[in-house]
């Protein structure tokens, strides 16, 4: 075997010699290349902005009272033939969970959970002067809130912990105060059920991007709620829970409600479309990725063919001057590796530039007022994919000629001429 | 003496695309420091012969004995530096590879036989291209040159690793009478001066003549040696 000086030496004068061509190998590669990473950082990006739209709001386990007929109604706990009964109502129960404090408790301190928060929630009249508008009051622990569901993502003006420094603060839905005409800093009243009215301050606006939600909902400090209740620091309506691990959250909403008597609804039955959605947005992405893959492959094996093709002549000469099939085969390999990898690092570089573009690109949408650019997922993977993608598509589109170049008789070469 | 390059019964055939039997029984000898043309017309076998003589052809019957030994029993490997050792080749069309130095074209042969640091291949290579009056072409191009001066480079290419024979393709075929005489007179020299053995197949009478031995092929015998 001849030494890889001498045929990294060849594969360099080849490569140098024609220079355009080389050029238009390695760019074959390099579009490829680009155009997977610059697909799949978008796509990604846009899924993960998509998906987190509904899951970094939405809590994996909500915890809150059931309100539905008892399973087993009292007539058949003494007659065990069967009843006919009509028009069956729930009991009457309360809003609140029974023992919400202790149950939270045990919550918290579970290995399988994040994070759990209460909730109260007081149904209102935002009152400004004789418009009364129907809206919902979310007594929140603040800071809890925006580490486990992103609270603070979705304030557009203002501070959302204020209501945690004074608790006649509230961070009023965005549609609320455009229907109210209401500014930072404005004073708001609202009314509870019960008919006591309470002066707020508002201390910062969300928008959530759903219009229902921002259109009616508000968030005002936990005992804030509880004092509009009129109830005391155990009233409790709701615990929303954010697990570790969201593939946990059917078994283990299954063991709350078989412990508890509440009603917990996890994330996946709450979300079922989106999860439909979301599945199938990942199959576009991987059916395109694997599509451009295949496309570049093929592109990058036909110009290799034709860069090597045009070496036959080439061929028959090193033959016969005795340099043996392996190693003409070693010379148009290397080549094909080498147009691979300068094609492939330009390929990431491409890729990668592309994607800071795009990243610099205004994306302002009403849904998420925190989002100010397009959204790019600068995955290391996909670089890794790229680079060894083009490495293994050239070896092999370089392996297949160069087998044949290897196998070839000079003669039948020099006899064709 | 033993002969450096011996035929047995050498039999081929082309099977497509139609069967054909190109070479019947061929028997020929080659001694050390001898210069032989073989002459034919075209079709007659000459060059088909000169392939499988030069081991790049395998697909033949009888025996094919290089400097004492039977290509027969050797891989495809081993031919290869057998080619690149003892056989020099130089081919009608030149056949230079267009995107070397007409100087790393001449050295390429040895440093795939590698017995030789790459600089003193250099000076040997310059030395040859020197003998052959082309030492100030070294640093073009082999695409950039003339075409008696390819042939001379090809020649000097054939040199380089020492080999025992030469052999050559209408070695003159494309070249005119002048260039063509050049090459005869270089050939000539190198035969007597380094002791080679020429083999040369060749359509041009003036040279055949010029030579030790003609042998005569006609459709696939020979006819006369």
């Amino acid at each position: 075997m001849t030494s890889l000086p001498l045929i990294l030496d060849i594969t360099k004068t080849h490569l140098l010699a024609k220079k355009k061509q080389t050029l238009v190998a390695a760019l074959g590669v390099t579009f490829g290349i680009g155009t997977y990473i610059i697909m799949m950082s978008f796509m990604t990006g846009l899924n993960s902005l998509l998906d987190g739209l509904v899951l970094n709001r939405t809590p994996h386990i909500q915890i809150f009272n059931k309100i539905e007929p008892s399973e087993v109604q009292p007539i058949e706990q003494i007659s065990s033939s069967p009843n006919l009964i009509r028009s069956i109502k729930p009991q009457n129960k309360l809003e609140r969970i029974h023992d919400a404090l202790p149950l939270l408790n045990e919550l918290k301190n579970s290995q399988q959970i994040e994070g759990a928060t209460p909730q109260t929630t007081a149904r209102v009249f935002y009152l400004a002067g004789t418009n009364k508008l129907n809206g919902v009051l979310n007594g929140v622990e603040v800071q809890e809130e925006s580490r486990l569901f992103n609270l603070n993502e979705y304030i557009i003006e203002g501070d959302v912990n204020s209501i945690d420094r004074n608790k006649y603060n509230i961070i009023l839905g965005a549609g609320v105060a455009r229907k109210l005409s209401l500014q930072l800093g404005d004073k708001i009243q609202v009314m509870s059920t019960s008919g006591t009215t309470f002066g707020l301050t508002i201390s910062a606006i969300f928008q959530s991007g759903l219009a229902e939600v921002d259109d009616t909902q508000s968030y005002i400090n936990l005992s804030m709620a509880q004092q509009i209740q009129g109830a005391g620091a155990n009233y409790i309506t709701r615990i929303h829970v954010k697990l570790k691990d969201i593939e946990q959250a059917i078994p283990l909403s299954q063991s709350i409600e078989t412990v508890y008597d509440v009603e917990a609804l996890d994330i996946k039955t709450a979300n079922a479309q989106f999860e439909t959605g979301s599945d199938i947005r990942t199959l576009i992405s991987y059916a395109v990725s694997f599509t451009l893959l295949i496309v570049a492959g093929f592109g990058i094996y036909n110009i290799l063919n034709m860069f090597i093709y045009e070496k036959m002549n080439d061929i028959a000469i090193l033959k016969a001057t005795g340099f043996t099939g392996t190693d003409v085969m070693l010379i148009f390999i290397s080549q094909a590796l080498l147009i691979g990898f300068i094609g492939g690092v330009l390929g990431l570089g491409l890729g990668y530039g592309v994607s800071l573009l795009i990243d610099g690109t205004p994306f302002e949408t009403e849904a998420l007022p925190t989002i100010k650019t397009y959204p790019i997922n600068y995955n290391i993977q996909f670089y890794a994919t790229g680079i060894v993608f083009s490495l293994v598509a050239t070896f092999l589109a370089g392996y297949l000629p160069a087998r044949k170049a290897q196998k070839m008789d000079p003669v039948e070469i020099i006899r064709g001429q | 003496m033993n002969p450096v390059l011996e035929t047995k019964n050498v039999n081929k055939y082309f099977r497509e695309p139609v069967n054909f039997h190109v070479l019947k029984d061929i028997s020929i000898a080659l001694q050390p420091n001898e210069f032989v043309s073989i002459m034919g017309k075209s079709g007659c076998g000459k060059s088909t012969l000169l392939y499988i003589l030069s081991t790049m052809d395998t697909d033949y019957e009888g025996e094919v004995w290089i400097d004492g030994e039977n290509m027969r029993n050797k891989n495809r490997t081993q031919l290869a530096d057998i080619r690149n050792e003892k056989i020099g080749f130089v081919f009608q069309f030149h056949y230079l590879l267009p995107e070397f130095s007409v100087l790393k074209n001449v050295m390429l042969p040895a440093l795939k036989l590698g017995k030789e640091s790459p600089s003193s291949i250099e000076k040997n290579a310059l030395d040859k291209l020197n003998l052959l009056g082309i030492k100030d072409q070294a640093h073009k191009k082999a695409s950039k040159i003339s075409g008696g001066q390819k042939q001379r480079v090809s020649i000097a290419r054939a040199l380089i690793n020492h080999p025992k024979i030469i052999m050559g393709d209408e070695p003159t075929g494309n070249l005119d009478s002048k260039n063509s005489e050049n090459v005869f007179n270089i050939l000539r020299d190198l035969s007597t001066e380094l002791g080679l053995s020429l083999l040369v197949v060749t359509h041009d009478m003036d040279f055949a003549e010029k030579t030790d031995r003609i042998i005569e092929m006609g459709d696939g015998f020979i006819i006369n040696d």
